[in-house]
């Protein structure tokens, strides 16, 4: 309502103390472990915030040193199984959220149930199952024994966010379309496409945090290096000798996971938040 | 059905429109036509969702129904409910059913104050500090939470953690203090790690709640003289109740299932178990494969109960998140009414 000609002084200054607080919260504690990455092994046990001097030493550990092993390939695991189960979930689920945001069909109401049961289904419980399936089935600790149960995490909440935001596009472009000749199809990806790709393109990055984002199948699901994602390879980090923890490694570790995210999020902020909140066609 | 169907000529003006797509002789092949495409969209992920859950499911209970343990499948024997009286007998199993409550009940109470507090920012904000809000905001909610709980234990740790050191001040807070060795400073920086990541969660829910509160209404209350305090309670928080509730509801049952950070900082130690974790531990350590399929299918009960209340005691229409416009609430509230 108020625009930043109109602010008094004290407003000005409430704002920058809000707004402060809030990167405050928001960022200490990446802060925190940012800085125990490029801290020494002698530094780490110096209750200190900064390093006392900085050192590149945590990261050569994990690109090129002891731990290059577990992390670069826990990193290609984590990149290709993310990729590829959000690629999936996304597709399946624009398919699904069009026919239930824009047709009338029996067992509608049904799949969006199952989609909100799923959603809201506890990970532990199925693991238990998947495990010992897998194991007889040859697909435990591999890519497609991790993307399979994924697709229970990122499909429901892509359906959900899809079909709200389906619900607000002015379908009656869709209609005006029909109207003019086109078909149903041509209709929806002519008229509805471009206006819906904001909406698939935000429900991708929300499904790539959440597969990204995973453990509890990470490490339940995985034994060795050939599918273990990143988060599960985490709490298998060692230190150089039994004496020393690993915290070095396991922070720089840390931040190479969270770039990406970060990446994500200054890019596409507003897609983001638009998606949660009101779709990218409010009028 | 009827009720809409009653409603639908009056409420709108559009219809004579409904009448003739009534009548229209092509309705039915189109309609027709319509079940086919619809399924034809929404079958695979359907399908797909019902194998990596449903099927699943089915099978825990049914392995939780025996003793089986994988390293030694030929002793497989049939003990019905057996493990559930075991787990129901258990001091120790109700003390991890206990933390895992105590855990949600907290974050969730926290976070929905300090969520609300942040959406507020996030929707007063200028334009020009938006953005800067926003994407603070995202960093938490996009992290790991596995980077997240090592981030928090590290900042506590008795050796590497700076947190004994800045508040040295605080009585009981010296150097000497390990968070990790006790109850309940252990479970406060699990929770901590838990509140921080997934608050921008409920703080994007709320957002998405508060832009849909007409500024109409918040106008006239404030021209008819309504105070800060009484606009929040009078007029936003009414009007966002739906959204409130959803994002109630979602969190409490993901912060049910918490297990990543309770596995990376103590493992479950000074009796910080949690039922995800006891779960895990049963099946995938010990591969105790019925005990552990008991613990997941109480897991699941639990979850589904919670849902059950939400619906029945709180009437929280999960389905509102689909219907985003503002008429949608609307017009189920009326149906409520008018049905009851």
């Amino acid at each position: 309502m108020a625009s930043a000609k109109g602010l008094t002084g004290r407003q000005k200054l409430g704002w920058t103390v809000v707004t402060v607080l809030v990167l405050l919260y928001a960022l200490f504690p990446v802060a925190a472990i940012f800085a125990n990455s490029f801290k020494t092994q002698a530094d780490l046990g110096n209750p200190a915030f900064w390093p006392s001097n900085w050192t590149w030493e945590n990261y050569e550990m994990i690109f090129v040193g002891s731990a290059q092993e577990l992390f670069l390939t826990a990193l290609r695991n984590s990149i290709g199984i993310t990729l590829i189960a959000t690629f999936i979930a996304v597709v399946l689920a624009t398919l699904c959220a069009y026919a239930i945001a824009r047709m009338d069909f029996p067992g509608k109401k049904f799949i969006l149930g199952t989609a909100l049961a799923v959603s809201i289904f506890p990970v532990i419980s199925v693991v238990t199952p998947l495990f010992n399936l897998w194991r007889t089935i040859g697909l435990y600790d591999t890519w497609p024994g991790l993307i399979i149960p994924y697709l229970s995490l990122t499909l429901p909440i892509s359906i959900w966010t899809l079909a709200a935001f389906f619900r607000q596009i002015p379908w009656e472009l869709e209609q005006a379309a029909q109207v003019d000749g086109a078909t149903q199809w041509q209709a929806f990806r002519k008229a509805i496409v471009p206006l819906a790709a904001p909406g698939v393109f935000t429900t991708a990055i929300i499904a790539f945090f959440i597969a990204w984002n995973d453990f509890v199948y990470g490490i339940s699901l995985t034994s060795t290096e050939a599918a273990r994602p990143v988060p599960a390879a985490l709490a298998f980090f060692t230190g150089a000798s039994q004496f020393e923890e690993p915290t070095g490694a396991i922070s720089a570790a840390a931040i190479v996971v969270t770039i990406p995210v970060v990446v994500l999020v200054l890019l596409f902020q507003r897609q983001i938040v638009s998606g949660l909140t009101q779709g990218a066609v409010k009028g | 059905m009827t009720a809409t169907a009653e409603n639908t000529p009056g409420a709108e003006p559009g219809g004579r429109r409904d009448r003739r797509k009534d009548h229209s002789p092509r309705k039915s092949d189109r309609a027709k036509a319509e079940v086919r495409l619809g399924w034809m969209l929404a079958g695979p992920a359907f399908v797909v969702m019902l194998a990596v859950t449903a099927y699943p499911i089915a099978q825990a209970v049914f392995d939780s129904l025996w003793s089986y343990r994988l390293t030694a499948p030929d002793e497989r024997s049939f003990i019905f409910l057996d493990n559930y009286l075991l787990l129901f007998t258990d001091p120790m199993f109700w003390r991890i059913f206990g933390v895992t409550l105590l855990i949600t009940i907290v974050t969730v109470a926290v976070e929905l104050v300090l969520g609300f507090g942040l959406a507020i920012v996030m929707h007063k904000a200028l334009k020009s500090l938006r953005g800067l809000l926003r994407t603070s905001i995202l960093v938490p909610y996009g992290i790991i939470t596995v980077v997240s709980a090592f981030a928090w234990y590290y900042m506590f740790h008795i050796n590497s953690g700076f947190v004994n050191n800045w508040f040295s001040w605080v009585p009981g807070i010296d150097s000497e203090l390990d968070w990790f060795a006790n109850f309940g400073t252990a479970i406060s920086v699990i929770m901590a790690s838990e509140i921080w990541k997934t608050t921008p969660f409920i703080a994007l829910l709320l957002l998405a709640g508060l832009a849909q509160v007409p500024d109409e209404l918040v106008e006239a209350a404030r021209v008819d003289g309504a105070t800060r305090w009484q606009q929040y309670s009078r007029v936003i928080i009414p009007n966002m109740k739906a959204a409130i509730m959803v994002a109630l509801l979602f969190r409490a049952l993901d912060a049910f299932r918490v297990f990543d950070n309770v596995f990376i900082m103590t493992g479950g130690d000074a009796n910080t178990e949690v039922l995800a974790l006891l779960a895990y531990r049963q099946s995938i350590s010990r591969l105790e494969i019925g005990l552990g399929s008991a613990v997941s299918v109480v897991l699941f009960i639990a979850v589904l109960l919670m849902v059950f209340i939400a619906i029945k005691l709180f009437n929280v229409d999960l389905a509102a998140g689909t219907d985003a416009s503002g008429g949608g609430n609307k017009k189920t509230g009326a149906k409520k009414g008018g049905g009851k």
